[in-house]
Formats: structure tokens, sequence, C-alpha cells
């Protein structure tokens, strides 16, 4: 028999937490749900946009009771539960309903906070917490001429004031401090705001205190402190929210100011979890709904017995959903004595940002007026980044907005439906809103999956997470503490690296048992990583995993658009002679090559070419001494070169034969990403050098090494390493730098977002100050290359891994 | 389904463990899976997006990830895996004694033949 679990609570947590259980294990739970609202699941942070007429009830119901049939869900909706037995493991409903459980989830979530003063009883005083609360307020809102009064300029209060004001009435929000929405501005910024209200038509009352309600019954009006008194047809209390908790506590389940949970958010009693507002993990309790999410994750791979997931806590971002206005914030960004502010303040655009800085690392923004870069700030912020060499601009942003064409246009709001957003998969703002709104996507993760969109290139990512944050009107953005490979495991790159590495585990099996896998064999995102991580912990040991590499690297050639296969031999630092064109020219009529094309790499590609010839194609010219060029790989690809001091004027050093010496030391090793190498002959820099993952200019008194730069989807310039004198330092450098890349970026992170994320002072330290510490990198990627450095074309010209090249059978 | 239907392809160890061969035919060609479990399975080697080759994907447990767009297509019924939508269509394949046997006459149902 299915074990039984019943949820108690048909909010946004608790049913988040069924959808993720149904999705790890549908079948292993008969489930039931109390609710104590007579309706579906709906999504709760849509109640402003009700408000303000900008949404319907319909559209923001998240789960209609339709659902609930289709997964076999028993839901006792309009029933408040009263009772639990927790010896017997019975819930009962003030109406009697009662129901066993095997397994509890309380998700009560909060209830709002009433000011205790004389006549909050009156009809029209009321919270802005559910659908029946906004029903009152519409209702309210008919009545010509009607005035309201919103106690609490806070996040919820300003909204609710906002949608009343839309809905016609004069609204006046009375706040005890002097800064709107100071849990989540300062007061520059709570100043901005407050102005822009008040050009809307908003009132305010600030530093007051409401002392009664007046009326007969029926709310009249309002008094406060000095005396002073306004006529109001309805009150909203917006002043706080406390966890509901009385049901807990009633039961004997341990609570402080919230229901008290562990890391897998079990209570002390452990067959009851809980998730959402009502609970309190490590003395925090949450009000937002992306916290709630990952809740909801970690609580449904528990029930899943799967137990892999903690949850750690979380880090919270706000946005005020009133339309015109743009407002973000995050973490502490009050700061104090050891911390540093970095402010920019452009009144005439209405703009004010500040990051508060610790350590180097930001903990905590408030933005104003212009908040594209929120989802940047926040992501720095999560993931503790050194920001010391981005400093002088992060107040300018990301402006990777700005990429694929898209100009300044990054008001995502005033984007036409038909603007394209992703230009790798020609997806418009229309289909991706529409699949938000009608599928109930709420990540990032989600989009990709309905759309495409931002799932190859990825450079307009940040376009999608403004739209979805616009689309929902909120920012539903996750924040673990901590990004997993892929979904097959909870375990970071970092961490899956260094367990490798200390547990001595040396095949792809042994890894996915000790991190307890979920997946019988991976995926198709975890595998090559895998490789990649044990090839390079590993060298002359691991035994390359061929199935787990993507096909350009299984077959070692780029597969096309129609299935046939392109070929690239190396061309040393981009020099050739007549003999090797003879021979790709003979190859090239051979075998009926559709296209031979000049690569933006200095060398030569064929294209067109069917897989079961690639081998004696392969053979061909590694009789004419030609190999591989791994322009398929994610391994050394090109370096280019210039002339140099051989033949250009200007030159200064031998920058083509350095470029052959580099490319014959690092040709054939594998690496996180593809890796690009150029040197040019002086600072006119030919050879583009600047724009490089490993970057050399020759200068009169040497050399000046350049690293992180990228020509492809985000141009980024290289920085400025060091400058060394002789060309043994130079590979000695080049050496040292790619293997630090090799052991610590994470798979498919190429040199530049890497760089971006350790910072270059990092690489500074371990590259340029720590002689020792370079020299053994050096060494290292030295002897990995022993083993790395077979012609894989000669390998299969001769034989090798020939089931990869015939078909098993032709038929016919 | 007549017995005549089937034809002897190969040995299972012909095929790579979590990966897969081709059969080659005038009417397209026909992709041969072997799980890690050393399950088989055949699929119309076309992927419903765009056509691309799934034999060259990576194959995980009981799915093949396609090379061109990485849609993900279920092995034992030749679907995508939602949210995309389509089909490959599905060959029937039996083991005996080691040997592949293949029918040529592929399941009902799907349109990508
Ligand atoms: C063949 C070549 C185009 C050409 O005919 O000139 C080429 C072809 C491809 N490039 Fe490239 N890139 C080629 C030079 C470049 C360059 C120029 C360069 O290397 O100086 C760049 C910008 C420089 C850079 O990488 O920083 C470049 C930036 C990219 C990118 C963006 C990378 C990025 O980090 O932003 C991709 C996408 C990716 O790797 O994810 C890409 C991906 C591709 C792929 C492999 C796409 C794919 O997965 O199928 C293309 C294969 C086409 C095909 O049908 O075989 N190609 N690609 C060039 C091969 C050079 C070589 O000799 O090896
Ligand atoms: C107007 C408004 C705007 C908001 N805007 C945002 C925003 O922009 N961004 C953001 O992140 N968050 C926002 N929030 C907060 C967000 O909605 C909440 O954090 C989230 O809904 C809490 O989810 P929950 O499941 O914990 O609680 P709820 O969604 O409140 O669900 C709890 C449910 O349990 C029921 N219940 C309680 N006790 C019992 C019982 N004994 N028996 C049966 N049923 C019971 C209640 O009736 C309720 O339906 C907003 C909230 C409001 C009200
Ligand atoms: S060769 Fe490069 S730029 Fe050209 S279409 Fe392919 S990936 Fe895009
Ligand atoms: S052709 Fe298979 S995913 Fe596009």
């Amino acid at each position: 028999m299915k074990e039984k679990l019943v949820l108690i609570g048909n909010g946004m947590a608790g049913v988040r937490a069924l959808e993720e259980l149904l999705k790890l294990a549908p079948e292993q739970y008969d489930i039931t749900v109390f609710g104590g609202e007579p309706y579906g699941n709906y999504n709760r942070i849509l109640l402003s946009p009700v408000l303000a007429g900008e949404k319907t009830i319909d559209e923001i119901m998240l789960n209609d009771e339709q659902w609930y049939v289709d997964n076999n869900i028993t839901l006792h909706k309009g029933k408040w539960v009263e009772d639990v037995n927790r010896a017997q493991r019975v819930v009962r409903a003030t109406d009697g309903t009662e129901e066993k459980y095997d397994r509890l989830i309380i998700a009560t979530g909060s209830s709002p906070f009433i000011i205790p003063i004389p006549g909050n009883e009156f009809e029209g005083v009321i919270a802005f917490r559910d659908i029946a609360n906004v029903d009152t307020m519409l209702v309210a809102a008919k009545k010509e001429g009607g005035k309201a009064v919103v106690i609490g300029g806070g996040l919820l209060g300003l909204e609710a004031a906002n949608g009343l004001m839309k809905q016609g009435m004069d609204v006046t929000v009375v706040h005890l401090m002097d800064t709107l929405m100071e849990r989540q501005l300062d007061k520059p910024a709570g100043a901005l705001l407050k102005a822009s209200l008040e050009e809307k038509g908003m009132k305010f009352l600030m530093e007051a205190q409401t002392e009664a309600v007046l009326g007969k019954d029926k709310v009249e009006s309002v008094r406060f402190k000095d005396g002073l008194e306004i006529p109001a047809d309805i009150v909203v209390m917006a002043v706080g929210i406390k966890p509901n908790i009385e049901l807990a506590k009633k039961i004997g389940v341990h609570c402080e100011r919230g229901i008290v949970v562990s890391d897998t958010m079990q209570t002390f009693d452990p067959r009851i979890y809980s998730v959402g507002e009502c609970l309190q993990h490590r003395g925090q309790t949450y009000g937002l709904v992306a916290p709630l999410f990952e809740q909801a994750k970690v609580c449904a791979n528990h029930l899943a017995h799967l137990g892999i997931a903690r949850y750690e806590g979380s880090v919270t971002s706000t946005k005020l959903k009133v339309t015109g206005i743009d407002l973000f914030s995050a973490g502490d960004f009050q700061g104090g004595d050891d911390t540093e502010e970095l402010v920019l303040q452009d009144p005439g655009r209405g703009v004010y940002k500040k990051v508060v800085l610790r350590d180097h690392r930001i903990i905590g923004a408030v933005m104003y007026g212009d908040t594209i870069d929120g989802t940047w700030y926040f992501e720095l912020l999560r993931d503790s980044t050194d920001v010391s060499d981005i400093r002088d601009h992060l107040l300018f942003g990301q402006a990777h907005l700005g990429d694929s064409g898209h100009g300044d246009d990054n008001r995502v709001a005033a984007m036409a439906d038909t603007a394209e957003i992703c230009g790798c998969n020609g997806v418009c703002k229309g289909e991706i809103v529409a699949a938000i709104t009608k599928k109930n996507l709420f990540t990032l993760d989600d989009v990709r999956a309905h759309t495409k969109a931002s799932s190859s290139c990825g450079s307009c990512t940040g376009l999608v997470e403004a739209l979805l944050a616009h689309t929902l009107g909120g920012d539903y953005s996750e924040s673990p503490a901590k990004k997993p490979l892929c979904g097959c495991t909870e375990f970071t790159h970092d961490e899956i690296r260094a367990g490798l590495r200390d547990n001595e585990l040396k095949d792809i099996p042994a890894v996915l048992q000790f991190f307890e896998w979920r997946t019988p064999d991976g995926c198709a995102r975890c595998r090559p990583a895998l490789n990649y991580y044990l090839l390079c912990q590993w060298p002359g040991e691991f035994r390359d995993d061929s199935q787990s590499r993507f096909i350009n690297e299984r077959a070692h050639a780029n597969i096309q658009k129609d299935g046939s296969y392109s070929v690239i031999p190396r061309m040393w630092g981009g020099e050739t002679t007549p003999a090797e064109l003879k021979a790709i020219a003979e190859v090239a009529e051979k075998y009926k090559v559709k296209t031979v094309h000049i690569t933006g790499g200095q060398r030569i590609s064929l294209f067109g070419l069917q897989k079961e010839e690639l081998p004696k194609i392969w053979g061909d010219l590694s009789k004419a001494g030609l190999v591989s060029g791994h322009a398929y790989g994610k391994a050394l690809r090109t370096v280019k070169t210039c002339v140099g001091r051989e033949w250009c004027r200007f030159g200064t050093q031998d920058s083509t034969q350095m470029g052959i010496d580099l490319e014959k030391m690092t040709w054939g090793s594998w690496t996180p990403h593809k890796y690009k190498m150029a040197v040019s002959g002086c600072p006119r820099n030919c050879a583009e050098a600047t724009i490089k993952d490993f970057g050399v200019v020759c200068v009169d008194s040497g050399y000046e090494l350049q690293v992180g730069g990228n020509g492809g989807i985000k141009v980024r310039v290289t920085d400025y390493l060091c400058s060394v004198e002789t060309a043994e330092n130079v590979k000695e450098y080049a050496a040292a730098y790619m293997q630090l890349y090799r052991e610590e970026a994470h798979y498919l992170e190429r040199t530049a977002p890497w760089l971006e994320r350790v910072g270059l002072t990092y690489v500074k330290e371990k590259i340029v100050e720590d002689e020792e510490g370079r020299k053994a990198l050096a060494e290292r990627f030295l002897y990995a290359q022993k083993f790395a450095q077979d012609d894989p074309w000669a390998e299969r010209a001769e034989g090798g891994e020939a089931h990869e090249f015939t078909p098993i059978k032709q038929v016919g | 389904m007549s017995d005549n239907n089937w034809i002897e392809i190969g040995k299972v160890e012909d095929i790579p463990r979590q990966g897969a061969r081709v059969v080659t035919r005038a009417e397209g060609d026909i992709a041969i899976f072997r799980t890690v479990d050393d399950e088989i399975f055949a699929l119309r080697d076309k992927c419903p997006h765009k056509g691309g080759p799934l034999s060259q994907g990576i194959v995980h447990g009981k799915r093949v990830a396609c090379p061109l767009h990485d849609w993900k297509i279920h092995l034992d019924s030749g679907h995508a895996v939602a949210p995309d939508e389509g089909c490959a269509a599905r060959f029937p394949v039996k083991v005996e004694g080691g040997v592949i046997q293949l029918s040529l006459t592929p399941d009902e149902g799907c349109p990508n033949k």
C-alpha cells in the first residue's frame, strides 16, 4: 500500500512541494490537501496586479481543481484544520473531516498583523493577503469618490495603495517611519520612490502613528496620535505578517517565531515537515517566494527518500510591482563600519544605484530607476565574487544586454511582442510571455525548456530574466547558495572536482556512486564534464570514456546541420607549406569536398564529408604530416600569429616561431572549454592577441602576456597579466596559466568568464607572484601532455575505433 | 507480425555500451542503441526536431540527447521528452543468444519513419 501524505495549507509553498515531489516520485504517496481558502492554488504575488486591474483572478490560478484530479490528489478546499493527533497520525478539520497520514507537511503561511487599536474590528478594516481581501477592496472602490487609508508604507502597503488608486480611489498611505520601504531601501532611494508615487497622485502621511479607527460598525475615519483625523471608506492594514504557527503550537510541534525545521525541512517530529512562511530555519523566517520554492524542492527530495538535498538558507532580493516604477534591492544595503559604498546618482534620469561591499564582495544593493543589472549584482552577491577587478565599472552595469544587437533597448516592458529576444533560436518576446503565462513558468530553466530561449549561447539570459520578472511581477530567480553541476546531483562542480581528487575516484561509475547520483548513468550534461574532470585529474591513468563525449569529440570532426562532417588540419602557428597545401588540395579533389574555406583561425577547412570516409581522408592527410586541428574540441584550437620580425618592418620578436612553439607545446590538450592563443609581433597586434584566451604581444624589451580575452558571443578584451623577458618565460607562463584554467574552471566555462569569476588578482597571485607554484603548474601541464599528444586522426586512420565510422549493417 | 520480417544485424557487443550504431538502408538509416544495462532499442535515425542523426548523440538512461540541438528522445517510445513534442519511429528489436534481430517494419503511430 502507498504511504499517505497530507498537506495542510493549499498555498504557494505547500503545493510547490507537491509538484516537486510528483516530478521525483509520482507514485509514492496517496496525497491529500486541506486548504482554508475555497479555491485551487493561486499565485498570491499577483494579487497586486489583480487589484490594479491589470490581471484577472483566472489568470493567476496556478493549479485549478482539475490539476488535483489529474494527479489523484484529494483536495479538501475551504476546510480549516483545527487539530492533529500525532500519536494516531490523524488530521481533523473543523467540519469533522479526518485523514490519516504517514507524513505530514504544514504549510500554513502567515497571517497579516492587525494593529491592536480601537475600531480594528469594524467592517471596512482589512488586510491584504488573499482573494477575499481583494474582493472587498474592489467593492469599496466602486463607490464614487471613495477614500482609502493604507497603513504601512512597505512593499505590500504601496502595492495595495497603487491598486486602489488605479481603481479610482483617493488614497493616503500612512507610515510610521520617515522613509518608505525602509527594510528594502535606503533614504535616497526611498525619497525618489516617494516623489514618483506622489506624481502619480498618492498622498503620504509620514512619521504618523495611528491611534484609532472611528465609526459605527463600519469605518468612517482614522485618528492619529497628533489629533489629526482623516475620513476613510476603507482601511487597509499592511504593517507586516507573522508566521501562522497556531496549529503547530497547539499540537506541540516546537515553535519559536516560526515552526522550527532542520536542513531537510523536518520539524522536531520527523514525520512532520514544514515549508513556507510559517517556518523558521537557522533563526530566519522568509516572506518571499524564491526561498520557499527552494524549501519545497528540498522537502520533496526528502519525501522521495532521495535524502541528498539540504536547505542552507537563502538571500533574497525584492522588486516592487508598481507599473512604471523600477526598484530593486537585495542583501544588506545599509552597511556598517566595515563596509564600503559605491553610489551613482543621476537625478536627471531618476536613477540611483548603491552597491555595498565588504572585503571586496557585494553584500547588498539598492537600485532605483534602472534596475536591469539587479540580477547581475544579485548573482555576484550570491556567488560571493571578488569584485576588486571590476570595481571601476561595477556601477555602470554588466551591459551584456546590448551584445546581440539589442542596443539600448533594454526596457523589456517597452519592447514589441515581435522583438527577437533569442537570436540563436529565433524566439521573440511574445512567445516567451505567452509561455510564461499559459504554462505557469517561474524560472529561467523552465523558460529554456519550453521556448528554447537562452538555451544556446546564453547572451540573452539577462533579457529573459527581465521578461520573467516583468511578466510575473516579481523576481523568482532561485537563489541557491550553490549551483549543482546538473539535475542529476546536488553537488557543485567544485565539490565534485575536490571529491574525486581526495577520494581517488578514477572512473565515471565510481564518481556516480560516491556522490549518489540520482540517475543510473548521468545525463548529456554531467557525463562530458565528469569525463573531463577525471582526465584532467588523472593523466595517464584515466581511460577516456568516448561515450561520454559529445559527437564532435568522439568522432574527431565537427558535425554539420545535414549530418556530414568537417575536417580542419593543424597549421602550426598559421604557417603552411606548398607540400601541405598540395596534400589538402588532393584530398579535396579525391573526396569531392563541397567547400574549402579559410577559417577565422588561420587554417583551411574541408566541409561536407561523410562519416565513413573520415578515416581514409585522415590517412591521406597523415601521410603529408598533417594532424588533427581539434577544431571540434574543448581543447587547444589555434595559435594565430603575424609574420613578426622575420618580415615586418615593425616586428620586435619572432612572433611566428613563438606561435609555432606554443602550439607544439599545447596541442592535443583538453580544456574546460575551447582555448585559443595568438602572438603578435608588436603592439599593432595584427594577430588579435588581445581577444584570445592567452595572448602574447611582443615588444622591444620582451613579451607582454595577456589573458582572458574572447572574441565570441560576448567580446572581452584581455587583461594584462605581466611582462616577461625571454621566450622560455613565455612558455612557462603559458603552460602554467593553461594548467590553472584546466584544473580550476568549470566545464564549459571559457577563460573570460572564469577570470571574471575568480578575479585577475587571484590569477596573478598564482602565476606571477608565486614562482614555485607557477613552475609546479607548468610541470603538471607538461606531464599531462605526454599522454595527450597522440594524433587522434592517425590512430583512427589505422583502424582505431572502427565501430564509430562503420554501419553495423547495410540492408538493401 | 510474421517471422520472416526479422533480420539479423549483429551482436550486442558490436555496439558500444551507452552508444549506438547505424543500419543503413535506402529508405533512411535506423539507429540501434545499447544502454548502460545492455538493453537494445531501435529508432529511425532522424530527430523529430530538424532531422539530426540520433545515433550520434549521448545515450543516458533510456534516452538519447540529439547531437544537433540537444532534444532528448525516449529510446523506448521514440517520443521527445516533454516539453518538446515529436517522435522518431520505433522499430521492433529482440536479442537472442547475444544476437540482435531487427524488424524493418516500424511501429504504427509515428509519421517520422
Ligand atoms: C570553422 C570556423 C568558421 C570558419 O569557417 O572560419 C568556426 C566554426 C564554428 N564555430 Fe567558431 N569557428 C571558427 C572560428 C571562430 C572564431 C575566430 C577565431 O578563432 O579567431 C571565434 C571567435 C573567437 C573566440 O572564440 O573567442 C569563434 C567563436 C565561436 C563561438 C563563441 C565562443 C565564445 O566563447 O563566445 C562558438 C560557440 C561555442 O563554442 O559555444 C563557436 C562555434 C563554432 C561551431 C563549432 C558551431 C558548432 O558547434 O557547430 C562552428 C562549426 C561550423 C561547422 O559547421 O563546422 N565559434 N569561432 C572557424 C574555425 C577556426 C579554426 O580554424 O579552428
Ligand atoms: C499582495 C501580495 C504581494 C506579494 N508580492 C510578492 C512578491 O512580489 N515577491 C515575492 O517573492 N513574494 C510576494 N508576496 C509573498 C508571497 O505571496 C508569500 O511569500 C507566499 O505566498 C507564501 O507562501 P506560503 O505557502 O508559505 O503561504 P500562503 O500562500 O499564504 O499559503 C498558506 C495557505 O494555508 C492556508 N491555511 C493556513 N492555516 C490553515 C489551516 N489550519 N487549515 C487549512 N488551511 C490553512 C491559508 O488559507 C493559505 O491559503 C506577496 C504577498 C502578497 C499578499
Ligand atoms: S560558423 Fe560560427 S558564426 Fe558561423 S553560423 Fe556557425 S557558429 Fe555561427
Ligand atoms: S535536430 Fe535534433 S535537436 Fe535539433
